[in-house]
């Protein structure tokens, strides 16, 4: 789960990682009133306007303005507000923006890459730092790998000051720096751990010219594994960042991706549900979308799951891909019974079904009377579902 | 011999009187293996289903019950304690089913499992480990397996079924097949259970199924080609799907260009391995392996 930038400095300042300071907008109405404070705050007119999506590039796009008055100010808010921004992580199609944040304008005289991944390959969380910040870090890997250092922290210990001492000399940075250095690295480490991050990045992390250090920007990535604990996260949550359909499926456990096809498929586990997009692929047809209804799927989730294949204006034809371990397939058929006797069924309906308790799911279905089409095998069903929507 | 579980395995369940522990239990004891003990905390000294002892504590089951495997139903926010549990009470085998267990928990039980050489842990969120007329462990279908010498690994639980049903329907039986989990922080890797297969008597060929995101299959596929002799075919899920997006809960996220299908199924036909098309055709791919 991605949350906004204005949301992860709240979080961040909450374990003491210094960052500006800044005054969220959540209406364009209520941005007059942040400029005012941020102004009264740092006694400056000077203010960043930053549009608040769930993508990198913002700056490129147009989405960051530095303004020097309240002119400029609304002048960029007017410009900024639900504009589409266009950026190499939002896709094509953009995003629209509906939430700023009004910050303090900073005098920058260096900037730093920082960030606290949890990596797969070590299986701890890694701390990785650049004294080249502010520019893509993809980019600095790639040309000049030595300028980016990577410190693997054990779980057991945490983070301790040699590993401060380590990355600071590794970065080359000021004495006057050491202190805040090493507090702000526990801070961000605690930060990760506390609120279950798979990924803080602040990128870039500034040395102002007053010598202090700021979390100029942040971007954090939550473990979606660990919301019952962070009863907070509900209220973090943009519904113009997610994907309806998508949102309306996780609400009933189901794990639903929407694609550019027109053959519907519901499938149990992420695996068998990638592998029937794939061999549909392979016989030439285009998926609608990845659906794992997952392994706990009750009858009503699964009657959700059919129900949102069956409203699709863009399938014209279903496959149902079980191979039944911890779900029943005598589940499945029940769901598909409920949601085509609710919505009908007016495309053509291929299903497979194997494992655990098939024969029950296969009598059920063919004592509904629904005209499906009952087949043995995925590459079967497969080549049948694509023929029938051509 | 096979690997992992056998006919003397002796098994507990934690979680046993959930709604999928108990049906899954169940299914465990009809397929054959020995279920000696339940564990869920509060129903010690109950039964399950009249028979088998449930104690509160799974260090009461092992003094009682001598048991060397353990099977975890129990729901996520309490998953990492119940596999710490079974760490601690030294068990030799533990397969946590389980699905959706927070990363960081995991990554203190990674660090308990690494500082000690008692205990192997195979998953979380995976099928289990099945030696086919001997003993299952975890949530597969029992029925489609079928004894034999392919030795079956697999990030994926269903796609894991797809394989062995075709294996089976072909004539071609398992030695064990096992399902390692596609979270991020697990147990067992690839490389560990290659390693196990290659050691194995009873195992002539391997089927490995990865699937995009990360990098475990191209540390398979070197792995291979360095210290394994047996054939191996293999399948990659996932090639269709779009760059970015995270297909479920798998932990299948391709980045940065990285852990792509193509550059995957590209390690492995580097390594020698025989890699699918189609996930219609990893039992037959497996079959063109077979000398």
């Amino acid at each position: 789960m991605n949350i906004h930038e204005y949301q992860a400095k709240e979080l961040l300042r909450g374990f003491g990682v210094p960052v500006p300071f800044g005054v969220p907008v959540l209406e364009q109405g209520a941005a007059q009133e942040a400029y005012a404070r941020v102004f009264a705050e740092t006694g400056s007119p000077v203010a960043v306007v930053k549009a608040q999506i769930h993508a990198g590039g913002r700056g490129k796009a147009g989405g960051v303005k530095v303004v020097r008055d309240e002119t400029a100010f609304n002048q960029a808010v007017a410009d900024i507000w639900g504009k589409t921004l266009v950026t190499h992580q939002t896709g094509a199609e953009g995003k629209k923006v509906g939430r700023l944040l009004v910050e303090q304008g900073l005098d920058i005289k260096h900037e730093y890459y920082l960030a606290i991944v949890l990596d797969r390959d070590s299986r701890r969380y890694t701390l990785i730092a650049s004294a080249e910040g502010g520019v893509e870090i993809e980019e600095v890997a790639e040309a000049t790998p030595e300028a980016i250092h990577q410190l693997v922290i054990d779980p057991i210990t945490g983070l301790q000051p040699f590993h401060a001492r380590r990355l600071a000399f590794s970065l080359g940075l000021g004495k006057h720096l050491w202190k805040s250095w090493a507090s702000l690295l526990s801070g961000l480490y605690e930060a990760a751990v506390a609120s279950d991050a798979m990924q803080v990045e602040i990128n870039p992390l500034i040395e102002t010219g007053a010598g202090t250090l700021l979390a100029l920007d942040a971007k954090v990535n939550l473990d979606e594994n660990a919301s019952f604990r962070h009863a907070e996260w509900q209220g973090w949550r943009d519904p113009n960042e997610e994907d309806a359909v998508e949102a309306e499926a996780a609400a009933s456990g189901l794990s639903y991706v929407s694609m550019d096809g027109n053959i519907g498929c519901l499938v149990n586990g992420a695996g068998l549900a990638m592998a029937t997009m794939d061999i549909i692929k392979h016989y030439g047809g285009e998926p609608a979308n990845f659906l794992d209804v997952g392994g706990g799927a009750t009858q009503e989730s699964v009657t959700k799951a059919f129900e949102m294949i069956l409203s699709s204006p863009a399938v014209r034809g279903i496959f149902v891909n079980i191979f039944g371990g911890i779900m029943r397939c005598d589940v499945i058929a029940e769901g598909i019974i409920g949601a085509t006797r609710a919505l009908g069924l007016k495309v053509p309906l291929v299903v497979r079904l194997q494992g655990t308790r098939a024969a029950e799911g296969r009598e059920l279905l063919a004592g509904s009377g629904l005209a499906l089409v009952p087949v043995e095998t995925m590459d079967e069903g497969a080549k049948r579902i694509v023929e029938l929507v051509k | 011999m096979a690997i992992l579980v056998n006919k003397d395995t002796r098994l507990a369940v934690q979680g046993i009187t959930g709604g999928a522990g108990s049906f899954h239990a169940e299914q465990m004891q009809a397929y054959g293996t020995k279920l000696v003990a339940g564990v869920t905390p509060g129903k010690g000294g109950e039964r399950f289903r009249g028979d088998v002892p449930i104690f509160n504590t799974l260090h009461e089951a092992v003094a009682a019950e001598g048991i060397n495997a353990t099977c975890i139903f129990v729901p996520p926010p309490f998953a990492a304690d119940a596999i710490l549990e079974a760490i601690d009470a030294k068990i030799p085998l533990i397969v946590a089913i389980t699905e959706g267990i927070p990363v960081v928990d995991m990554l203190r039980v990674r660090r308990a499992l690494e500082a000690q050489s008692l205990s192997r842990l195979i998953g979380p969120n995976c099928p289990g480990v099945i030696t086919p007329e001997a003993c299952k462990i975890g949530i597969m279908p029992g029925a489609i397996h079928k004894k034999g010498h392919v030795g079956v690994v697999s990030r994926s639980g269903t796609l894991t079924y797809e394989a062995v049903g075709q294996l089976s329907s072909l004539g071609i039986g398992q030695s064990t097949c096992v399902g390692i989990g596609g979270d991020p922080v697990n147990g067992t890797d690839f490389i560990d259970v290659l390693r196990l297969f290659e050691a194995d008597s009873e195992t002539e060929a391997i089927v490995l199924i990865g699937e995009i995101g990360g990098s475990a299959e191209e540390e398979a596929a070197a792995f291979v080609k360095a210290h394994v002799s047996k054939p191996v075919a293999a399948f990659i899920a996932g090639s269709s799907a779009p760059p970015g997006k995270r297909m479920g809960h798998a932990g299948a996220i391709i980045s940065g260009g990285k852990g792509g299908a193509a550059d995957k199924r590209a390690a492995l036909e580097a390594a020698g391995i025989a890699v699918a098309s189609s996930p219609a055709d990893m039992g037959i791919t497996l079959q063109s392996v077979l000398k």
